[in-house]
């Protein structure tokens, strides 16, 4: 019995190995056909955005550049609009960002602390608007109002709290301060900002990389809240000048104020465009490589609830 | 009796000196509360309150306030509107494609990925597959006219290799938005949303790979019976948390890909809503009663599917 066991356990060992050969293949075939259905998008775009404008209007580039070039960087950055915007995205960027993050950690801690009467109703409040809001018109109405149209303000005021951001930090806040703390500090006569200032922020740095990056990404990417609020040229975030130039496809000749670069205009404005969305990318590919985990970390503790 | 109803009483003001107590020591709590607070009621719920416009025949000179009731014209209105079906079946349609083709997609990298033993292997395929979620919906659009060029794109050029001939313009076929949406949707955020799945597959304990290899059973056998098996619950969150954002698609993206050529398939409600309200016409009142119709079926879903994964599952969203 036990040698008859043995030897077919053998047998099945050695026909798995065989079928988990080819398993192990298709896993590796299936992956890597994923890996360049992402990335040769992105190596394609980065190519063509160091190639000559000729050679870009001819389709020629594939994969590698053709007749390097950095005449589509020069375009770009002689590309008043493009400057301007660049700036304006990195002051709401940055701006919008510390407003978001001092608010969001102010309202985590509370409403992470179980003591904090009326905690339950005050949560409810919080994430009541996660399901339900007033919409695009009430809001708009609401900006126009308080006078932040076509102002700094309408790009970081109304958005300054997101309710899934703060539930992140308060469960990690929750789940990473031991009460402990917080009794053997109430013992030292220790007040809760005192506690919150030196204790929790410290610790909570982990949560506060994490949600400080989502804030400064969607700051960067978002375009719908300055289509709406500003129509000032001067105000214009990056991403309606992309939006302009990717999508609508209005290049201003003017704009371009080398004489010569007027008559490749048309190769130009093609390579213009590949430049573009690489030096658009520039600040999120810069942190992501370093900062990949801590967004990982980010979706983790935001799955544990909901 | 009397004894009794003064010591409940005596309990009662006990407690209620207890809560006020306990608010008052916790009085630094609500300071730090309070600006979020005041954002809070201002910028969402004051826009709540500000939806009775969509009941009202709006003013901009007479306020919200101010403004004559009409009932409920704008809804009739939307509802006997040539466009109103299909918006509804644009919505539907752009909703159901993306639940059913991202979320395969995604289980599968995660359950490949899972298998994968070279560690470095791993972390490329991560690091590549993450990346694209970063990408501005601007930049992506931007980039798909780019690929997608007849003339001068990869699309265009590798086409023009195999058939001989120019391609056709894929992104001003009408027909075709609904799978460039869809599928440039699932390239940006396969990856991404496969990090969820992934951590769930890491929870798997290990005795019972252990003993299912003892056993003798092949990888394919240990996927489908414990890996597939062990994430289910989490898909079935995930599949639930979509639903409950079914009517909210993406229409910053859909506004970005949106010509006069697709419209008829490109146009959904949110989209409208900006131009009714915002692009073209500033009829506010017509565009917020349009909104709140979504919002409404929005809320009324998210609530019977977080019913449904109560009764089914033990999970739900609150």
């Amino acid at each position: 019995m036990v040698t008859n066991n043995e030897v077919s356990v053998r047998k099945r060992k050695i026909k798995d190995t065989m079928e988990d050969c080819v398993f192990y293949t298709i896993i590796y075939v299936i992956l890597t056909i994923l890996l360049l259905i992402v990335g040769l998008p992105l190596i394609y775009v980065l190519s063509a955005s160091f190639s000559s404008p000729s050679a870009v209007i001819a389709g020629k580039v594939f994969l590698f550049p053709v007749d390097f070039s950095l005449e589509g960087y020069k375009a770009v950055f002689e590309h008043k609009d493009v400057i301007t915007g660049y700036k304006n995205s990195l002051l709401y960027l940055g701006l919008g960002t510390v407003i978001n993050v001092v608010l969001t950690m102010c309202a985590a801690y509370p409403l992470a602390r179980n003591d904090l009467p009326g905690r339950k109703y005050i949560m409810m409040l919080f994430t009541f608007t996660m399901i339900f809001s007033g919409g695009l018109i009430p809001n708009y109405i609401l900006v126009n109002k308080l006078k932040m149209l076509n102002t700094v303000w309408a790009m970081v005021i109304p958005n300054a709290v997101s309710v899934y951001n703060m539930i992140v930090a308060c469960t990690f806040i929750r789940s990473n301060i031991p009460n402990e703390l917080l009794e053997a500090a109430q013992i030292d006569g220790c007040g809760d900002i005192y506690f919150f200032i030196k204790i929790v922020i410290p610790l909570s740095k982990a949560v506060i990389a994490v949600i400080t990056l989502y804030y400064a990404i969607a700051h960067w990417n978002s375009y719908f809240d300055a289509l709406i609020y500003l129509n000032d040229k001067k105000l214009y975030p990056l991403q309606i000048i992309l939006k302009d130039i990717l999508v609508s496809n209005q290049i201003d000749a003017s704009m371009v104020y080398d004489p010569e670069l007027a008559e490749v205009k048309q190769g130009l404005s093609e390579l213009l465009k590949y430049s573009l969305i690489v030096v658009s990318m520039i600040p999120v590919l810069i942190i992501y490589p370093f900062v990949q985990q801590h967004f990982v970390k980010g979706v983790m503790i935001g799955s544990i609830k909901g | 009796m009397d004894n009794e109803l003064l010591l409940t009483n005596d309990i009662e003001i006990r407690r209620r000196n207890n809560l006020i107590g306990r608010i008052a020591k916790a009085w630094q709590l609500y300071l730090l509360l309070f600006v979020p607070l005041v954002y809070l009621i201002v910028f969402k719920y004051i826009p709540m309150y500000g939806v009775q416009i969509a009941f009202k025949n709006y003013n901009v000179n007479l306020g919200i306030m101010g403004s004559e009731w009409v009932g409920l014209k704008y809804f009739l209105k939307f509802f006997s509107n040539y466009q109103f079906t299909r918006l509804i079946r644009n919505t539907l349609i752009i909703s159901f494609y993306s639940l059913i083709a991202g979320l395969p997609v995604s289980v599968i990298i995660a359950l490949t990925l899972n298998c994968v033993k070279v560690e470095k292997f791993k972390k490329l395929v991560q690091t590549v597959t993450y990346l694209p979620h970063f990408i501005s919906v601007v930049v992506l659009v931007g980039m798909m006219y780019q690929i997608f060029n007849p003339i001068i794109g990869t699309y265009g050029n590798v086409y023009r290799i195999l058939f001989g001939k120019e391609a056709p313009n894929i992104m001003g076929i009408p027909e075709s938005f609904f799978h460039m949406y869809v599928w440039s949707g699932v390239w940006q955020n396969m990856g991404w949303d496969s990090i969820i799945y992934l951590a769930a597959l890491s929870a798997v304990d290990t005795e019972l790979y252990e003993s299912a290899k003892i056993d003798g059973a092949s990888r394919l056998k240990i996927m489908l019976a414990i890996d597939l098996p062990s994430i289910m619950p989490t898909v079935i969150i995930m599949l639930i948390l979509r639903c409950g954002h079914f009517m909210n698609i993406g229409y910053e993206k859909i506004l970005l890909m949106q010509n006069s050529f697709n419209l008829n398939y490109s146009e959904v409600i949110q989209t409208y809503v900006y131009k009714v309200g915002l692009k073209l016409n500033g009829d506010y009142s017509y565009a917020t009663a349009i909104g709140l119709f979504n919002s409404v079926i929005n809320l009324i879903l998210i609530t019977v599917v977080n019913k449904v994964s109560k009764k089914v599952g033990d999970t739900s969203l609150w």
